[in-house]
């Protein structure tokens, strides 16, 4: 088994794609000289050369729709979006042409491309590179939106992404590039279906990507304290998995999601419409969402530790939905 | 009429365009007939004026090419060679339709003739375009990407985006730009400062040349040589045909826009008069050449029709089917 | 002859207004010409016609508002007699239908993972249920559910209370008061409803009283008997004799009940009364009525009685025992149509059968009774049964 930071976990798995399958190539913006925004397609350029791994112009509707009619002539691109904020450009793209294309042809197409975005806050990039949109991508039919948070699946997801007949849209948390872990084995990761990362008998947490990791922090100091929380991660956000949400409701009778995107409208509010429609008589108390502050978010580093979810909130929410005062 | 170059215009060839021209205008007739019965239902966009854009490029193509088109698409899927009857079928929503009655007129798509739609987006095809012939290239297949779209496109910045990635990798696509004048209501000279598009294509590099869309041959011509020409991997190439529609853009649109003088201009140097007139002066055919056509046309429009109406309708309970694909677990 | 109709040219267009005619009664007309001009949501609109043939009439005026579908002008053509109309063949879609399979029936979601089985012994109760048993002192468990999934309700709640499940709720009450509320709309309507008729007695009791003390000797103070177990068992032995007076009365229609379940009423701490059944009271020893009593009592007075007790009392007795006054006329519980009561068993000075005064322990035996059902006659025998039942406490 070897240890892997989050990136090298993405590069290893992109490059095995490519090495395998002629068909994959990479296609986005900086992703070959630069070697990718983020350091992800680092060295790519060297072993696959400029056809495979494809700088594109600052063109997000172009390259994707590019992307997708590549996909739809037997290709098998991963159009590299540099970040979910500057997918906006691309939605027409994505959301009219990549998730509809199967159904208003009746079938006869479909649009096998792999779409990854880097997502969320952190690092005092302010409000236009700061979004957490992974749940209105999850609103649209015809998609699949993943959000691997550990490194076996963002070591695992992405073939299984590439093995779908369907757009993949892969998010990756930028505060979770340099996070470090076993990588397991790749050929057992399914792209759909949430993991239950810590059992637990008290509290169900149900979060996904960046959240992971402060979710499990939480956890663990929720422990000391008597209060053990089961920490799910959803890893899947379309189509999500209401069978190990339900179970652990059903469990714990007490359910907190944790969702860095805006809480109204947000996917936290899909859940929780799901688990009081189908677990509804286990609850011991009202669902509870945290979410990000309804404000585009700041640059100042306090303000925006205050805009996201972070351990303290997480630990004080749950401990007042299990302790009573 | 321009002249024609040493190509001879023989009369077989002559017969199959006009057939071609007259087919798409009375079966675009039959559809405005059925809309108004409420037969067929949502937005209904009529190619009335434009036969001979398709006509004279499409017949270029070779079976592996592909073709990317507009909402007003359907001149261009019957002379691809998608089936009149699933095309009607399709607009009156039926299962038998292209599309299994999921798309509408907006959306046609087939598989066997690489007919890749049928898009409600305007320039929301070019990018796709681009695409397919980045996957031709990639895999190494001699393909030709052709991809229809109107003036009002080049507003887009999918239009610029498009042209620029299929230039600076050299792929294989014909642009090829219907200019009707109008997008929707819009006259081009008012939404666009530069109205000259074969200088908007070439600023991106782009072997770019105009035509009069309303001769057939004129555009026959042109597009033999693009269609080599993208073929030899000479790169991308932008061809502005010059056109005119002579319905509204839409059925429920009063054309507040335009004179009627205007639209009664157009018709008299419509594709198919003009190409009928020179044809019937020339010798090149008869009256009962043109009667013989009508009627053959009439009748393959009746049977489609029958047969379309007499489809059935997918059933509801299928709704979730066709929005992921096999072996998904969804 | 065929009719030329309204066009629709979108979805979204109901009606148009003719405003002028470009063609006249007796032109010629071919397929695709221009035959009026409509005005429109949109401006005006030039129609065609889609037929050859001859204008035959206009059928509309100028300036007249016509709905889609409807006709126009009547068209003269070639065929002499079809309506030229085309009749779509096989599979019907004229726009009616085609409006049918729009409105399509409602495609349930493709089905959510199951829900898994709660274990056996869980129990589906909602928050707003949860919460009112709270304050009603009710346990959840005894409760029959009616709600989704046989989940227990509110309402159901509200039943097993004896409340009338009603729309209003009270937000911020204390339970005393929604029990007294319940209790006051219950016992309103039994006055309402039931005509009734009382009859009292007073009855000498004394051997029964010595009788108790003596087998309460032997006793241990947890299997004592006390006094209203005595009145309870002779009610009901006395009930088996007069059908008429256990049983229910609905729907105009009385049904005596071959069981006789003696409703006690109890007290509520806090307020409040609560009458649950010691069952075929007839058959049980003396003891086993006690036990019944000491039993129902105590788990009113914790809260945990099951709503089943409350719905199949054939009859109540109400007995104030000690601290109560000499006689009480309970108002009977429907569907009951009778309602005994006790009062307190006082010693008092009593003309014995040689004519001689003596102190007595006596108890006043009260009857209320549902005229529809009984009258007095029946229920004085009744009566007098009980007291011939009390002066032989060891039969009992």
């Amino acid at each position: 088994m070897s240890e892997l930071t989050y990136r090298e976990a993405v590069r290893e798995a992109m490059c095995e794609a490519m090495r395998a399958d002629e068909r994959v190539f990479l296609m986005g913006e900086d992703v070959g000289r630069y070697g990718g925004c983020y350091g992800v397609s680092m060295g790519m350029l060297e072993e696959f050369g400029d056809e495979r791994v494809r700088d594109t112009p600052l063109a997000e509707s172009g390259f994707t729709g590019a992307g997708i009619g590549a996909a739809m002539g037997g290709m098998r691109p991963i159009v590299e979006l540099m970040t979910v904020n500057f997918s906006l450009l691309a939605l027409d793209q994505i959301m009219n042409t990549a998730a509809t294309v199967r159904h208003m042809s009746g079938g006869q197409f479909g649009v096998p491309i792999v779409i990854r975005m880097a997502t969320g806050a952190g690092k005092q990039l302010a409000a236009q590179h700061s979004h957490s949109l992974e749940g209105w991508y999850a609103h649209i039919p015809g998609l699949k939106v993943v959000a691997p948070a550990t490194i076996e699946d963002a070591r695992g997801m992405l073939q299984a992404a590439l093995d779908d007949p369907d757009p993949v849209l892969i998010f990756e948390n930028v505060m979770l590039y340099n996070s470090k872990g076993e990588v397991g084995d790749p050929s057992s990761i399914r792209l759909e279906g949430a993991a239950v990362r810590r059992p637990g008998a008290d509290l169900s947490l149900f979060t996904y990507g960046g959240s992971l990791p402060k979710a499990l922090a939480a956890a663990e100091q929720l422990s000391a304290e008597g209060v053990e929380v089961e920490v799910v991660d959803l890893r899947c956000l379309r189509p999500l998995d209401d069978t190990t949400i339900v179970a652990s409701v059903s469990k714990t009778r007490r359910a907190l999601i944790v969702d860095e995107g805006w809480r109204s409208g947000s996917l936290s509010a899909e859940i929780s419409a799901r688990i009081m429609e189908q677990a509804f008589w286990s609850l011991d108390a009202p669902v509870e969402r945290l979410c990000s502050a309804e404000v585009p978010i700041p640059y100042a580093k306090h303000m925006e530790a205050a805009s996201i979810p972070q351990v303290e909130s997480i630990v004080a929410t749950a401990r007042a939905m299990c302790i009573s005062a | 009429m321009t002249n024609p170059n040493a190509l001879r215009i023989g009369r077989d060839l002559s017969l199959n365009l006009l057939a071609q021209m007259v087919r798409i205008r009375r079966f675009e007739d039959k559809c405005a007939e059925l809309y108004t019965q409420e037969k067929i239902r949502g937005f209904l966009h009529l190619y009335d004026g434009e036969e001979a854009v398709a006509v004279g490029i499409i017949p270029n193509l070779e079976a592996q090419d592909a073709v990317v088109a507009t909402y007003r698409e359907h001149g261009h899927a019957l002379v691809r060679g998608v089936p009149m009857t699933s095309i009607l079928a399709e607009m009156l929503g039926k299962q038998t339709g292209c599309s299994r009655g999921r798309g509408g007129s907006m959306h046609l798509f087939d598989n066997a003739t690489r007919f890749y739609g049928g898009n409600a987006i305007v320039g929301g095809g070019l990018p796709m375009a681009v695409g397919l012939a980045l996957a031709a290239k990639m895999a190494g297949r001699e393909e030709v990407v052709v991809c229809f779209f109107g003036e009002g496109a080049v507003a887009e910045g999918e239009f610029h985006e498009s042209l620029n990635l299929a230039q600076l990798w050299q792929l294989p696509v014909l642009f090829v730009c219907e200019n009707n004048g109008y997008a929707m209501g819009t006259a081009l000279a008012r939404s666009e400062s530069e109205i000259d598009l074969v200088k908007k294509a070439e600023s991106y590099e782009v072997h770019a040349q105009s035509v009069d869309g309303m001769d057939v041959i004129a555009v026959t011509l042109a597009a033999r040589d693009a269609v080599a020409q993208v073929r030899a991997g000479q790169g991308p190439v932008f061809l502005e045909c010059k056109t005119y529609r002579f319905r509204a853009h839409s059925m429920f649109d009063a054309q507040k826009y335009r004179d009627k003088a205007e639209v009664e201009e157009w018709r008299q140097r419509g594709p198919i008069v003009r190409f009928q007139n020179w044809l019937l002066e020339s010798h090149v055919i008869h009256q009962s050449d043109i009667d013989e056509i009508e009627a053959r046309v009439a009748a393959e429009i009746d049977t489609a029709q029958a047969a379309a109406e007499a489809a059935p309708f997918e059933s509801v309970e299928q709704l979730y089917e066709h929005v992921y694909g096999v072996g998904s677990d969804v | 002859m065929s009719l030329f109709r309204m066009p629709s040219l979108g979805s979204d267009m109901e009606s148009a207004t003719l405003i002028e005619w470009l063609a006249a009664p007796g032109d010629q007309i071919r397929r695709g010409d221009l035959i009026a001009v409509v005005e429109t949501d949109k401006g005006a609109i030039e129609i065609e016609v889609f037929e050859d043939g001859v204008l035959e009439r206009y059928l509309v005026a100028l300036d007249s508002e016509v709905a889609v579908g409807e006709p126009l002008a009547e068209i003269r053509t070639g065929s002499a007699t079809l309506d030229k109309i085309p009749q779509p063949v096989g599979a019907t879609e004229s726009s009616s239908k085609e409006k049918d399979v729009g409105a399509a029936p409602v495609i349930s979601e493709p089905a959510a993972s199951p829900v898994p089985p709660l274990s056996q012994d869980a129990q589906r109760v909602s928050p707003a249920a949860r919460q009112l048993a709270a304050e009603l002192g009710l346990d959840t468990r005894t409760l029959q559910g009616s709600g989704p999934a046989g989940a227990v309700v509110y309402a159901d709640v509200q039943a097993a209370a004896g409340q009338p499940a009603s729309m209003q709720e009270a937000a911020i009450e204390d339970p005393a008061a929604k029990m007294r509320r319940a209790i006051a709309a219950a016992m309103a309507r039994a006055k309402r409803e039931i005509p009734h008729y009382y009859l009292s007695t007073t009855v000498d009791v004394e051997a029964a009283i010595q009788w108790l003390a003596q087998a309460n000797e032997q006793k241990p103070p947890a299997e004592r008997i006390l006094a209203p177990a005595l009145f309870i068992k002779a009610t009901a032995l006395a009930l088996s004799k007069y059908g008429e007076f256990n049983g229910a009365f609905a729907d105009d229609t009385y049904t005596a009940s071959p069981r006789i379940n003696v409703g006690v009423a109890i007290a509520i701490r806090g307020g409040g009364l609560v009458a649950p059944a010691i069952h075929d009271t007839d058959q049980l020893s003396l003891d086993q009525v006690m036990a019944g009593l000491r039993d129902l009592t105590q788990r009113v007075r914790a809260g945990r009685y099951r709503a089943s007790e409350f719905r199949d009392p054939t009859v109540t007795i109400t007995s104030l025992g000690d601290r109560g006054v000499e006689s009480v006329f309970g108002i009977i519980h429907p569907p009951q149509v009778a309602c005994i009561g006790f009062g307190k068993v006082v010693e008092r000075p009593w003309s014995m059968p040689d004519r001689s005064i003596a102190s007595r322990h006596t108890v006043s035996i009260s009857l209320s009774a549902d005229h529809r059902v009984s009258d007095g006659r029946r229920g004085a025998l009744l009566l007098n049964t009980i007291a011939e039942l009390l002066n032989n406490p060891q039969q009992l």
